[in-house]
């Protein structure tokens, strides 16, 4: 309740929460595409790619301004993801050879860029360095509403251009042939990831951006197999672990922010890899043992079709050990579960033998097989 | 030069060289971006090391990190056997979590000590030559060039020593397996290496340049040969001369080394992308002019050789008339009949094109061909 009470009376609390809420909703819905079209890692190299675009953004204006920045970071991390196109389609260089490159190459730029900036002139480059980690509790109003803005107009133009994105995600081959402009269209996804990336550099840094996209879209992907419901469950997600974060990070000390987010950001890929229904870890284990259950119980029930059918009377009784020799498992425990459904009858100590409907169920079974 | 320039210089090349024999295996595997895991996710292991050994030079310190490393490749694999996500949301949920792990622990527990996430993230190469490897009393040179030798040194035994097995491996993993070579200790040994250079490196030169010195070269090389032996050896010279190179850029604009060796790598990879021999763009775009030409003098010797000594060919084969017959332009038709009178193969007189005996042959050749 304190926290709560807190979140409404203590403008940095609130700033963070509201920051880190914009930009899970934003990177989690616009990373269901990255994650879905195999491009999970393109947003680790847009990300580090950003950094000479704040550099020379500022070098060019002189201003700190977030919309400055944000745009500088924007225009590197969508030429590095031009080129990575470029490259790999003229070349017989791979697209995460493209990837590690781009990354590693615009990163050092822009460190050379920064230190430049730093050593030339007595200009101070305090402020660049907080997209290089992220500096949540420095986000003020000027920054979440920079955010809101354009992480707005991102998901705006994602509902407008849905059919396209989603024929993008799944069937670009389709899209082609049905006459949609597909390259423009995968141009348009770049700069809408592009946009949810930039706006995050400054919450949770370079490194763990990529976090921001993927792990939303991992969670949200086991609990559904509709695009738009998966969108919105990333969203969710995402705005989630951004909330949770940052009231976390902010009421423990020693705990920096972005790396607080991406931690409740994994539990909650845990959760879902865990218990989604279908999907999940534990789901499928129960499925599993539940069909080997039933795969040894009709096998011993038809096993004792067999045994009967050997000696002309369907009906007659056999020794449990005669069935042990045939069945995988201990006979015995499957004959008393078959018993409970009324399918085989115990006569005298160890003995057992099909009913009537036991014989139907067994009949059927052998039909069912055949 | 002065001896610390000289010193920074070798330690780099060695950490080049170092950094591009897995490189090349990376590269041809398409497991890039593992170097980009690995690198980061080593941070945890690196902080547990230095809370048990409290000395950032111990041996320790690498064994537990490259532990971590291991660990990275291991849940990788991990969530990619469960397939509720592919390889590349696998690698990139797996390091973000692991590098959040480690920015906690140095934020909580080690905020007064020398290690902090700048240092391994952009290392600082310029400070190498300070720590100094002494052994009773005598000055034996820098720590680091001690430590990235033994790498670079364990790195080509290891390769050496399994070079058949990592090249059928890399190149046909199911013929690998079938003779026994056991891919998956391959995989780990490789990515043991992949580790242990990474933990290595990072102090001297940061996670970034490890990234790029990996991939960057590699990646070059592989676009100017299609031998593993000469890949590997262009791979180790190309960043030995991006690292050197980038050294000295660094040096004149006062920058961060390990940037600008980053970015040096990127630039001649540039210069292999656009001038490489074979698989280089300059090549391609020759390579096209020219079909388009030898395709152009093609079709003029069959169009002559058609009409050759029938009584249209006073109309037919003229230069004027190849504009509308073949749909040629009239400069391109005045260009294509010169080239192919400079290459012999027809003569004109009085406007009349006359095949000459190569220019016949070239005719009846294609026309068999087809």
């Amino acid at each position: 309740m304190d926290l709560i009470h807190q979140l409404f009376t203590d403008y940095t609390l609130r700033m963070v929460a509201l920051g880190s809420a914009t930009l899970g909703v934003v990177s989690g819905g616009l990373g269901t595409y990255a994650v879905l079209r195999g491009q999970s890692l393109l947003g680790d190299a847009i990300s580090h790619a950003a950094l000479p675009g704040i550099a020379v953004a500022y070098l060019l204006t002189g201003s700190k301004a977030p919309l400055v920045l944000m745009l500088g970071a924007a225009g590197a991390g969508w030429l590095a993801t031009l080129l990575i196109m470029s490259v790999t389609e003229t070349t017989r260089v791979k697209y995460d050879s493209m990837l590690g490159l781009m990354l590693s190459v615009f990163f050092g730029i822009g460190l050379v860029l920064l230190t430049y900036i730093q050593h030339s002139a007595g200009a101070s480059q305090a402020g660049l360095d907080t997209f290089l980690f992220g500096q949540a509790a420095a986000l003020i109003q000027r920054d979440v509403v920079t955010m809101a803005a354009l992480g707005g107009g991102a998901l705006v133009l994602m509902v407008v251009f849905w059919k396209e994105l989603k024929v993008l995600a799944f069937d670009p081959e389709f899209g082609r042939t049905i006459g949609l402009p597909m390259r423009a269209v995968d141009i348009l996804l770049t700069a809408l990831l592009v946009v949810a990336i930039v706006i995050g550099l400054q919450t949770v840094g370079v490194v763990l951006m990529s976090a921001m996209l993927i792990a939303p879209a991992a969670a949200g992907r086991q609990w559904t197999n509709a695009l738009g419901i998966m969108v919105v469950l990333s969203a969710l997600f995402g705005a989630a672990a951004g909330v949770s974060g940052a009231l976390i990070s902010s009421t423990t000390s020693g705990l920096p922010t972005g790396p607080t987010i991406v931690l409740c950001m994994g539990a909650i890929v845990a959760v879902s890899f865990l218990f989604a229904p279908r999907r999940g870890l534990i789901w499928r284990w129960v499925r599993t043992r539940r069909h080997a259950g039933r795969f040894h119980l009709e096998a011993a029930l038809l096993d004792l079709y067999e045994l009967g059918m050997q000696h002309e009377d369907p009906f007659r009784p056999h020794e449990v050990g005669a069935l042990d020799v045939m069945s995988a498992v201990p006979a015995r425990r499957l004959l008393e579960r078959l018993e409970a459904s009324g399918l085989v009858r115990r006569v005298g100590g160890s003995r057992w033998a099909l009913t009537e409907s036991g014989l139907q169920e067994a009949r059927s079974l052998k039909e069912e097989r055949a | 030069m002065s001896t610390g320039q000289i010193e920074i210089q070798l330690i780099a090349a060695i950490v080049a060289a170092a950094c591009a024999l897995p490189g090349s295996f990376l590269v041809l595997r398409k497991m890039a971006m593992m170097s980009d895991a690995i690198s980061h996710a080593i941070l945890p292991g690196i902080v547990v090391g230095f809370f048990l050994t409290n000395d950032l030079a111990s041996p320790v310190l690498i064994l537990a990190a490259a532990a971590t490393g291991l660990l990275t490749v291991f849940l990788v694999e991990t969530l990619m056997t469960t397939r509720l996500v592919k390889e590349d949301a696998a690698i990139g949920l797996v390091f973000p979590i692991l590098f959040s792990i480690g920015v906690i622990l140095i934020a909580r527990f080690a905020g007064d000590v020398h290690l902090d996430t700048d240092a391994v993230l952009l290392g600082e190469l310029a400070f190498a030559p300070f720590d100094r490897f002494v052994i009773f009393g005598s000055d034996l040179g820098p720590r680091s060039l001690y430590v990235m030798g033994g790498v670079g040194l364990l790195n080509g035994l290891f390769i050496a020593l399994f070079y058949k097995e990592l090249k059928v491996a890399t190149f046909d993993a199911g013929l690998a397996a079938a003779l026994g070579f056991a891919p998956a200790l391959i995989h780990y040994g490789l990515m043991t290496l992949v580790s242990v250079t990474a933990v290595a490196a990072f102090d001297a030169v940061g996670s970034i340049l490890v990234v790029a010195l990996m991939i960057g070269p590699p990646a070059a090389a592989y676009l100017l040969t299609d031998r593993l032996d000469r890949m590997i050896g262009l791979s180790v010279l190309l960043g030995v001369v991006s690292a050197l190179g980038g050294f000295w850029v660094a040096n004149a604009l006062d920058a961060s080394i390990a940037g600008a060796m980053a970015g040096m790598v990127g630039v001649v990879f540039a210069v292999v992308y656009l001038a490489a021999p074979r698989y280089g763009i300059l090549a391609g775009l020759r390579r096209r002019r020219r079909q388009k030409w030898a395709f152009a003098e093609k079709m003029l010797a069959i169009h002559l050789f058609q009409h050759e000594g029938l009584p249209e060919a006073a109309v037919e084969n003229r230069v004027e008339h190849l504009e509308e017959h073949l749909n040629w332009s009239g400069d391109f038709a005045r260009r294509v009949v010169r080239k192919a009178q400079q290459d012999g193969l027809l003569r004109r007189e009085d406007g009349l094109l006359e095949l000459t005996g190569r220019g016949r042959s070239l005719a009846t050749e294609a026309i068999v061909a087809t």
